[in-house]
Parts: C-alpha cells; sequence; structure tokens
C-alpha cells in the first residue's frame, strides 16, 4: 500500500518542492521579482481602481489619513495613495523603454566597435565623451532643449545610458572573436553579418539580459531626479519624482505626502536591482563572482 | 612618458567631442539666442546687431572654431540673463560644490573601502550580507529620498542640523562642517556601496592567492594582511571605480545642492536650465567633464605608483 503511493506521487507535491527549492535558491530573485509584479499590476489596473487623480480639491489639502484617503491627501487635496500608485506607470514605462531602446543602439555600436578595426576608436571616444557627462546633467539638458514629456524624457535619458551597453558589447565580442568556432567560420567565407548575427550576438545575451535590468533600475532613478528638479514628466501626470517635488515644502506638517511616493520609487528601483543580482548569479557565473 | 602622451591626446579628442556636442545641442534648441538676449521689447535691428555681434550667421564651423578658441582662452561667454559672464558666476559659486565634493569623496572612500575589506574577510557570514544588503539599498534609494528622510527625522525632529543652507568656510570649520553633514552623508552613500562592493570583489580574488596563504603561514598578522598585502594588490579596480563613479557623484552633487539649497555650481545649472540660459549650461557641463577626465587621467597615472607591474606596459 505505501510502496504504491511512493511510486506515483501526486504531480502537484513535486511541483511546490521545486518551487519552494527555487525560492530557497534563488531568496533575492523571488523577492524582486513579487514586489515588481505586483508594481506592474498596480500599474496596469491603476486607471480602474483610482478615480481622478488630477483634479484640484483645495478644501481636501494636506488631510491625515482617513477612510476615505488612505495615505491622506497632498497639498492640492488630491488623494496620495491613489497617485502613488498612479505613479507607477510613467516610471515602469520609462524603465522600461530606456533599457529596450538602449540595448538595441548599444548591441549595434557595440558590435561594430568590437568587430569592425577602424570603428574602434571613433565609437569608443564618442562613448567616453557622453560617459564624462554625469548622467543627469546630461539627461537635464537634453530635455531642457524641447518640450518635457514623457517621450523627450526617454530619449534625454536613453543617451548617457549608452556607452555601458556598448562597452560591454565590445568587451564580449573582444573575448568571442578569437575563439575556434568564430574563426572557423570566418575561414570558412561567412559574411560578417551573418559571423556578427549567427555566432557573436548569442555570446552577449546573457550578460545584456543583467544589464537591461541595471538600466531599467538606473532610468527609473533618473526620470525621478529629472521630475524632482522639474525637467522630466510633465506636472498634470503624477509621478513619484514630481509629487516629492511638489510635496517637499510641507514636509514637516505631511510627511507622508514626500515618503509614500519616495518609498514606492526606492521598493520598485530595488526590486529590479535583486532581479538583476539574481539573474547575474544564474546567467553569469564569471561575472557573479568578480561582483 | 609615451602612455602620458597618448593619455593626454585622447583626453582631449573626448573633451572636443563634449565641446562640440554641448554645441550643437544649444545651436539646435528652439528659440533664436539673439532673441533671448535682447528681451521683449527689442526691435528688428536689435537683434539682428546681436546676431552680427554673437556671429551667429556665420557657416556652424567657424562659429564652433570661435567659440572653442575663446574657451581654450578661459572666456566662456556670458549669461543671457544677469549678464556677467560665465566663468565668474562659476567662479563665485564654486566653494560650496568643492567642498561637498571633496567631503563626500574622503569620507565615502575610507568607508567604503574598510567595509568592502572587512566583508571580504568574513566572506559569507553576517557580516559580509549586512555590506551587502547596504550596498544594494545604497543603489536603489534616490539620494533625495534618503535626504527628506534623514532632514525630516535629525533636523525637523531632532534639531541637530539645519534643514537646508550652506555655511562658507571663512566662518570657521565647525559651522561649515555642520551644514555638511547631512548633504554629505546622503550624496556619500551611493558612492560607499558602488566602491564597497568593488573592493570586496577584488579582496576575494587577491585573498585566494597564494602569497597571502604564505604571508599568513609566516605569522603576519591578519590586519596586516588585509591591509599591507592583499589591499595594495586589490588598488588598481578599487581606483578605477573611484574614477569612473565621480561622474554619477557629481550628477549627485547636483540634485543634493537642490535639496539642501546650497548655493554651488548644481544650483547654478538647474536654474540656467529652467531659465534656458544657454552659455551656463554649456560652461557647467563643459568644466564638469573636463574634471571628469582629469581625475580619471590620475587614477591612469595612479596606477603605476600602486602596482609597479603596470609600469612596464
Amino acid at each position: 500500500m505505501s510502496y504504491v503511493s511512493t511510486q506515483s506521487p501526486p504531480a502537484r507535491p513535486v511541483m511546490t518542492a521545486r518551487a519552494t527549492r527555487f525560492v530557497r535558491r534563488n531568496p533575492t530573485l523571488v523577492f524582486g521579482a513579487t514586489v515588481l509584479s505586483l508594481f506592474i499590476v498596480l500599474a496596469l489596473v491603476s486607471p480602474l481602481l483610482v478615480g481622478d487623480v488630477s483634479s484640484l480639491n483645495p478644501l481636501q489639502r494636506l488631510k491625515p489619513m482617513s477612510g476615505e484617503h488612505p495615505l491622506g491627501t497632498d497639498a492640492q487635496g488630491r488623494d496620495l495613495l491613489g497617485r502613488t500608485v498612479y505613479g507607477a506607470r510613467v516610471s515602469l514605462a520609462v524603465g522600461c523603454a530606456v533599457a529596450i531602446l538602449a540595448i538595441t543602439i548599444g548591441v549595434i555600436l557595440g558590435l561594430a566597435a568590437g568587430y569592425i578595426p577602424w570603428l574602434e576608436t571613433p565609437v569608443m571616444t564618442l562613448m567616453d565623451a557622453l560617459m564624462s557627462i554625469p548622467a543627469v546633467l546630461l539627461a537635464i539638458s537634453l530635455v531642457s532643449l524641447t518640450s518635457a514629456s514623457v517621450g523627450t524624457v526617454i530619449v534625454a535619458i536613453t543617451i548617457p545610458e549608452i556607452p555601458r551597453v556598448v562597452r560591454l558589447v565590445r568587451s564580449v565580442v573582444l573575448s568571442v572573436r578569437r575563439q575556434p568556432y568564430v574563426e572557423a567560420a570566418v575561414a570558412g567565407g561567412a559574411r560578417t553579418l551573418k559571423i556578427l548575427w549567427r555566432h557573436i550576438l548569442p555570446a552577449t545575451v546573457p550578460p545584456l539580459i543583467v544589464q537591461a535590468t541595471y538600466v531599467a533600475a538606473s532610468a527609473i532613478l533618473i526620470e525621478s531626479a529629472l521630475s524632482f528638479v522639474g525637467a522630466g514628466t510633465p506636472p498634470d501626470i503624477p509621478s513619484w519624482g514630481n509629487m516629492i517635488s511638489e510635496s517637499r515644502l510641507y514636509l514637516s506638517r505631511a510627511p507622508m505626502t514626500v515618503f509614500a511616493p519616495g518609498l514606492a520609487l526606492a521598493l520598485t528601483v530595488l526590486a529590479i536591482n535583486l532581479i538583476g543580482d539574481g539573474l547575474r548569479d544564474r546567467l553569469d557565473p564569471r561575472l557573479a563572482r568578480r561582483m | 612618458m609615451k602612455f602620458l602622451l597618448r593619455k593626454t591626446l585622447s583626453m582631449g579628442a573626448v573633451l572636443l567631442i563634449v565641446a562640440f556636442m554641448v554645441f550643437v545641442m544649444i545651436r539646435f534648441s528652439p528659440g533664436d539666442p539673439a532673441a533671448i538676449l535682447a528681451g521683449d521689447n527689442a526691435t528688428e535691428q536689435q537683434i539682428a546687431a546681436i546676431r552680427e555681434a554673437m556671429r551667429l550667421d556665420d557657416p556652424l564651423a567657424l562659429q564652433f572654431g570661435h567659440w572653442t578658441s575663446q574657451v581654450v582662452s578661459g572666456d566662456l561667454g556670458t549669461s543671457i540673463f544677469s549678464g556677467e559672464p560665465v566663468l565668474d558666476m562659476i567662479l563665485q559659486r564654486i566653494e560650496p560644490t568643492i567642498s561637498l565634493t571633496l567631503l563626500t569623496m574622503g569620507f565615502a572612500i575610507v568607508v567604503a573601502v574598510v567595509l568592502g575589506v572587512f566583508a571580504a574577510a568574513r566572506a559569507g557570514r553576517t557580516t559580509d550580507r549586512l555590506v551587502m544588503v547596504f550596498s544594494v539599498i545604497g543603489f536603489s534609494v534616490p539620494g533625495f529620498v534618503t535626504a527628506y528622510l534623514l532632514i525630516y527625522v535629525l533636523s525637523v525632529r531632532l534639531g541637530w542640523f539645519p534643514v537646508q543652507g550652506y555655511t562658507p568656510l571663512a566662518e570657521g570649520i565647525g559651522p561649515w562642517l555642520h551644514a555638511l553633514v547631512l548633504p554629505g552623508l546622503v550624496l556619500s552613500l551611493t558612492y560607499i556601496a558602488l566602491i564597497a562592493r568593488i573592493t570586496r570583489a577584488t579582496m576575494l580574488e587577491v585573498l585566494s592567492e597564494d602569497y597571502i596563504r604564505t604571508a599568513r603561514a609566516k605569522g603576519v598578522s591578519p590586519n596586516a594582511v588585509l591591509y599591507g598585502h592583499a589591499l595594495r594588490n586589490a588598488g588598481v579596480p578599487i581606483v578605477t571605480i573611484v574614477g569612473l563613479g565621480f561622474s554619477m557623484l557629481i550628477g549627485g552633487v547636483v540634485i543634493t545642492e537642490t535639496v539642501f539649497n546650497i548655493p554651488g555650481i548644481g544650483r547654478l545649472v538647474i536654474d540656467a536650465i529652467t531659465k534656458r540660459d544657454y552659455p551656463i549650461i554649456q560652461g557647467i557641463t563643459l568644466l564638469l567633464s573636463a574634471v571628469y577626465v582629469m581625475v580619471n587621467l590620475l587614477v591612469d597615472l595612479s596606477y603605476g605608483l600602486i602596482d609597479p607591474r603596470t609600469r612596464k606596459s
């Protein structure tokens, strides 16, 4: 009787056991992914959950926590919880868009600089120049050239993020191009584009996935700094940076107006960084040992 | 010597590209600088005269050449709004920025290296875990959020530090330091996280080398092994990250000065950006990237001092 039951264990406990083992081995990855998923879901459903986040209501300004406003209201009488939840939309959209754009452009430039000798010096000097301007300052100046919108903010943050992707891709290309399988492809007369696409690009994927998470985290931080100094997301769209900026004068009277968006921002970036660290440990053991 | 020459050349190239980028960015910005400079009530003739004086009708390449030669001779132009020379405005505001940057760097490097060495010496144990947790948090919490947390607890509630502002060094070291404690602390967190992480990783690598085992075997005290033998050999990656992280630190200075209302270069450039005072933006961007490039040149030169083996190559 007992023999039979051990022979055919029900499927579910095995799955659970596997899941438990995965959680135990990758606590940071799981924690990060859980927190981030929560924010993504909130960002997606926030327009349904939260009513109007922009209508001003001066009579209700800086109210403490209550049933109607769980976190109280801000200086314009708007619901703080609703705006904080809504703020996830801008941050996550910017983080995601910048990561995709910066990786795409960075891969093209990095492959070119690593594989095509005469392009190496010009591309890398350009990247050194971009890196020598503080990212926040470069992004603020770029936004100031045009009118502030979420689109311009994304472009302005992408440009300072490109150099580190280029450097990463180039270093992978330099180490891979001397490998026998690449030299064999060259000797076999394969076209350069085909070699890059079929043989070199795949080697850059694991470190790039890790790098994408760090780029996204950094982009969210820069977006918040831009909005904080008033050169980012326009004030009519709630973002964590512009919420903190609008509320900072009321820090001693209503600290929650600063700390609610601040905590949401810190948790989101922390979650993405933890996912990055977790992925790095799994995908890129060589880098993991060094870090 | 050849190394120094090559480095200086690439440094020049980098700065020239930065100058060109800044120049192009501003020339392609919306709005006619001459019209802005002339003010709202200016006539067509006045605007034309300013265009003439600023050589805005010359070909772009000629304008860039003219502008570069001015910059090289120390003339960064004049502010559109105040009419003052940009260089003078920068010099008036430089003390708070230099104070904050140097104080933060000194503090951060010492703390980060000690934390990193400590964590590596106790790899896998609680101290190490705590340092790593601190490092992830340091990367994730934006400076202005930490700033408001500290301001709320230490300044608003406990009244230990001024909420904002800056006290010039001329009024005494005590008051000067007192006003810089909070901004310096906030600014140093990310920098500490960055340097501590690299220090730990490099130390872990060095500590597994044979000569460390030899030193330990011949009875060198644990601290002498850590700080004398191992840290010296871990020096090159550490100073490298100090240099690369410098641009992040400067970015932080810009934001921190805004939070704490410190009248430095960071506030100057933020104000200039909101007013679209392009000559100031140009001048400060160039200055900051020149400082970054210089710091990294010093870092490159220090390799030879830290590790004599690198001198040959």
